[in-house]
């Protein structure tokens, strides 16, 4: 009884009830475009499970995710909203990119200093915000999305100039030299069939337990949270709320930077020209609240944001639309949304049973 | 007393019997009876967490009840929704109320039972039936006033119309004077008054034991969710009433020993600050506490009280003047500078200031002192110090229910959450303690116990700043008392034989005798 109770309460229950909600409603989606469900499903399905180097694949794209989702969770369970993870990682892989193509290096050097370079870009472009905020009172949601087009074009800036354009390279910059790379060792890789396997998602899951660590068993953590919850509690209590606002923000953004930098030094290898957003950062977004804020929660929708994102690519072979993948996403954050009314629902269901 | 009963008690229009309700193996109500008469002012005391909600919401179709019958007009009825109990006529008024602020009190008051004209709602009807209504019973509202726009008074009358439109002939009444102003308190007796001379039944959910001698009938006493009797409030005083809820004596006069004030602790000189709107409200305040000295500051709310605390706090700047505790600087510090100086504080709003609702019990008891051994060693929390420290601290100061250390402090009653911040306060032994309405909305059994704790600090020789708009309280604890008007302290009398009247006359600005 009380078991059934726990899993009746817990968010893990209702997250899986809206994926299962976004399936189907995919799904009449794809039968409204006249095609298969089962055939298309099956094909995602198939594109993410079928080999073992699909699996890699998977981990490759949901990398990133991680990243940027674990910086939108730290940034709401410390009551700012990062919505300019999206320029918070492209600057960072821009730095990442810059330094990998113009310095040269030993690779013992050379990655980390990429790295901590990006991570570093990820968290001035977010306290730049944060100062707005904390000095002017400006809302920080208005200057991150200025923000992040300001990093959009900037990047494109940089993509174009002559150090750094790959001649008659197309819309790319040239490619960051292997000392920068992230890259598993070539035997590695080549056993694994799998040209990009990295250490991203390493990388992304200890940031995962770092993040958990210092929310939940830090004092750090705990005037995040309280300056979050209550700022003018914590400010009663002598906790001096502005500075907790930047340092929240801070991390965040370098946690972003780092997305950035994974993604370029591990799987691209390069930096393109865009004509929009990535939307790594809003991905970031979904990737959070999917995984209720929880750092560890934010490992298994990365995972699951990027299998639905390798998977969805495919799924032009049986000529599906790859937006279905963007629909089921919507559709998933909307359930969990109005995942309240479920919990209603089974509330009463559950009584009628019980009498 | 004036009142005028109109029970009629041939007619028994509620009877609860024997109703038990559980949740899980938490048993909220063990066994209430309950039996109301038509025209019959019915109060309901009991402390805070007793069970009266759960009672009512039995009452009003919210819960089931676990065993137990409801008679209405000594029928048996079986609620499965409130619309049920709307349908046979009780309707309750909530102690939040649930009005929506951009629409207009007619509005507001159809919503859900709208007339309709076709396709379209009658606001003409609308209109007139709320008028008719209003007038009836001595209330005056404008229909067409935004509700957003309208007094705390008036929009809880906008709620008891509500339920009248719907045909109400029980009302329950739930904590109705908790945030309503003394003008509008005796306002809404007159109302009770009216709706039973009309024949309707009013049941009042309080603990302020004042109400229930003033306007009520009968009284129904219940004691952690077990019913305890029901007495006709004629025949009872206060005190009684008062034990029977808390189920031991109440001493309502606090116990001092005699002390004479030690040094000098706490020096205000013309402290000159503005409010929020940038109007000068403190003008030259000049005010000291002493150790072993309970100061009280009796003023009406507006004249410069809560800027006072908040530039002693550090959470306002003052333009010019001193301050300094035992000869130290606290003038325009931060929080935690005049925090670390040696004052302490319990502040006036538990929810905006003095709790972090959503952190635990336990998390809130070191709010002052997380990176603190031994509650943290090199930047992370010793989670095992910080809860032996809350299960000391809860037992200690009789926070309910036990073992709540985990639990968010929001889902505490008011009363315990003031405990939370008392059991910090006081156990931070600071050398100067503020309490700002420190009883606001705590029961009998709770207002004793904080009482208590000032009246200790001051024992163990250190100087506290009571602040409250409660001349009772003022009066009952304080060994001096001042007068703060218009951002001066105009007046200043022992505590011993001050006069309510004379106090009265001070706070609205007359001059005490110099």
């Amino acid at each position: 009884m009380n078991k059934k109770k726990s899993i009746l309460d817990s968010n893990v229950f209702y997250t899986l009830i809206a994926i299962a909600a976004g399936f189907i409603i995919g799904a009449v989606f794809l039968l409204i475009a006249g095609i298969s469900p089962a055939v298309a499903y099956g094909k995602l399905l198939n594109s993410i499970f079928g080999k073992p180097k699909y699996l890699f694949w998977t981990l490759i794209y949901a990398s990133p995710l991680i990243f940027t989702g674990l910086s939108v969770a730290f940034s709401f369970r410390t009551g700012v909203f990062n919505i300019g993870a999206e320029g918070q990682f492209v600057v960072g892989g821009l730095t990442a990119c810059s330094l990998g193509i113009l310095l040269d290096l030993p690779a013992v050097i050379h990655v980390p200093l990429c790295i901590i370079a990006a991570a570093a870009a990820g968290m001035i472009w977010s306290l730049i915000v944060g100062l707005l905020k904390v000095k002017r009172g400006i809302h920080e949601v208005l200057s991150f999305i200025m923000f992040n087009w300001i990093a959009f074009y900037l990047s494109n800036y940089v993509v174009n100039l002559a150090v750094i354009h790959k001649e008659g390279g197309g819309e790319a910059s040239k490619d960051v030299l292997d000392s920068a790379r992230l890259l598993f060792p070539e035997g590695v890789r080549k056993a694994l069939d799998c040209s990009a396997a990295n250490w991203g998602i390493i990388m992304a899951v200890a940031a995962a337990i770092i993040i958990w660590i210092i929310i939940e068993k830090t004092t750090l953590g705990y005037k995040l949270k309280a300056v979050g919850f209550n700022s003018n509690g914590a400010l009663y209590a002598g906790i001096n709320a502005d500075r907790s606002v930047l340092t929240a923000l801070g991390i965040s953004g370098a946690l972003a930077g780092l997305g950035g930098a994974v993604q370029i030094l591990g799987m691209s290898g390069r930096l393109s020209q865009f004509a929009g957003q990535e939307g790594f950062g809003f991905e970031g977004i979904t990737v959070a609240l999917i995984g209720s804020s929880s750092p560890i929660g934010c490992i298994f929708s990365g995972l699951f944001y990027g299998a639905m994102k390798y998977g969805g690519s495919k799924l032009s072979i049986v000529k599906a639309p790859s937006e279905v993948v963007d629909i089921i996403m919507g559709c998933v954050i909307l359930f969990i949304a109005i995942s309240q009314i479920f919990r209603v629902l089974f509330a009463r269901f559950g009584k009628k049973e019980g009498k | 007393m004036g009142k005028v009963s109109h029970m009629d008690e041939s007619r028994v229009v509620i009877q609860m019997k024997d109703i038990v309700k559980k949740f899980g193996d938490f048993t909220a109500n063990d066994h209430i009876n309950l039996t109301v008469h038509k025209g019959e002012v019915h109060a309901i005391l009991g402390e805070n967490g007793a069970g009266k909600s759960t009672m009512m919401n039995v009452l009003c179709g919210l819960y089931k009840p676990t065993s137990g019958q409801i008679f209405i007009n000594e029928k048996e009825v079986h609620f499965s929704s409130p619309k049920d109990a709307i349908d046979i006529g009780i309707g309750m008024v909530h102690q939040h109320f649930m009005l929506i602020p951009p629409f207009t009190v007619a509005d507001n008051i159809i919503l859900g039972v709208e007339p309709v004209k076709g396709l379209v709602i009658d606001h003409n009807t609308a209109r007139e039936k709320v008028l008719e209504l209003s007038e009836r019973y001595g209330m005056k509202v404008d229909p067409d006033a935004k509700v957003e726009d309208i007094s705390v008074g008036m929009q809880q009358r906008v709620e008891i119309l509500k339920v009248l439109y719907r045909g109400a002939d029980t009302l329950i009444l739930d904590e109705p004077t908790a945030s309503l102003t003394p003008q509008e308190i005796e306002g809404l007796m007159e109302i009770i008054e009216n709706l039973t001379a009309d024949g309707k039944s009013v049941i009042l959910i309080t603990h302020k034991l004042k109400e229930i001698t003033a306007c009520s009938d009968t009284c129904t006493i219940i004691r952690q969710g077990k019913y305890i009797r029901t007495v006709r409030v004629d025949e009872v005083n206060e005190n009684e009433l008062a034990a029977m809820m808390v189920g031991r004596d109440v001493n309502f006069k606090v116990d001092k020993k005699e002390m004479t004030p030690g040094e000098v602790v706490l020096e205000v000189k013309n402290l000159h600050a503005k409010d929020y709107r940038d109007v000068e409200i403190l003008k030259g305040l000049n005010l000291t506490v002493r150790r072993g000295e309970i100061v009280g500051l009796a003023g009406v709310d507006g004249n410069g009280q809560t800027e006072l605390v908040e530039v002693l706090t550090g959470l306002r700047k003052a333009d010019s003047g001193e301050a300094s505790l035992l000869g130290k600087d606290v003038f325009n510090k931060t929080p935690k500078e005049t925090f670390d100086s040696g004052i302490s504080s319990i502040p006036a709003d538990r929810q905006k200031h003095g709790l972090i609702l959503e952190f635990s019990n336990e998390d809130n008891l070191i709010l002052q002192h997380f990176e603190e051994e031994p509650f943290a060693k090199k930047h992370m929390l010793n989670r095992k110090a910080v809860r032996d420290h809350a299960v000391e601290l809860i037992e200690k100061f009789d926070v309910r229910p036990r073992g709540c250390e985990a639990a968010p402090a929001g889902t505490l009653s008011g009363g315990n959450q003031q405990k939370v911040i008392i059991a910090r306060e006081v156990t931070n032994d600071k050398e100067l303690l503020i309490a700002v309405n420190p009883t606001r909305g705590l029961d009998v059994g709770a207002i004793e116990f904080v009482h208590k704790y000032l009246v200790e600090q001051r024992n163990k020789n250190r100087a506290v700043l009571l602040v409250s708009f409660e001349l009772d309280e003022i009066m009952s604890l304080s060994d001096r008392i001042e007068v703060i008007f218009d951002g001066q302290i105009t007046g200043s009398v022992p505590g011993k034989d001050a006069d309510e009247k004379e106090l009265g006359f001070m706070m609205a600005g007359g001059k005490g005798h110099e």
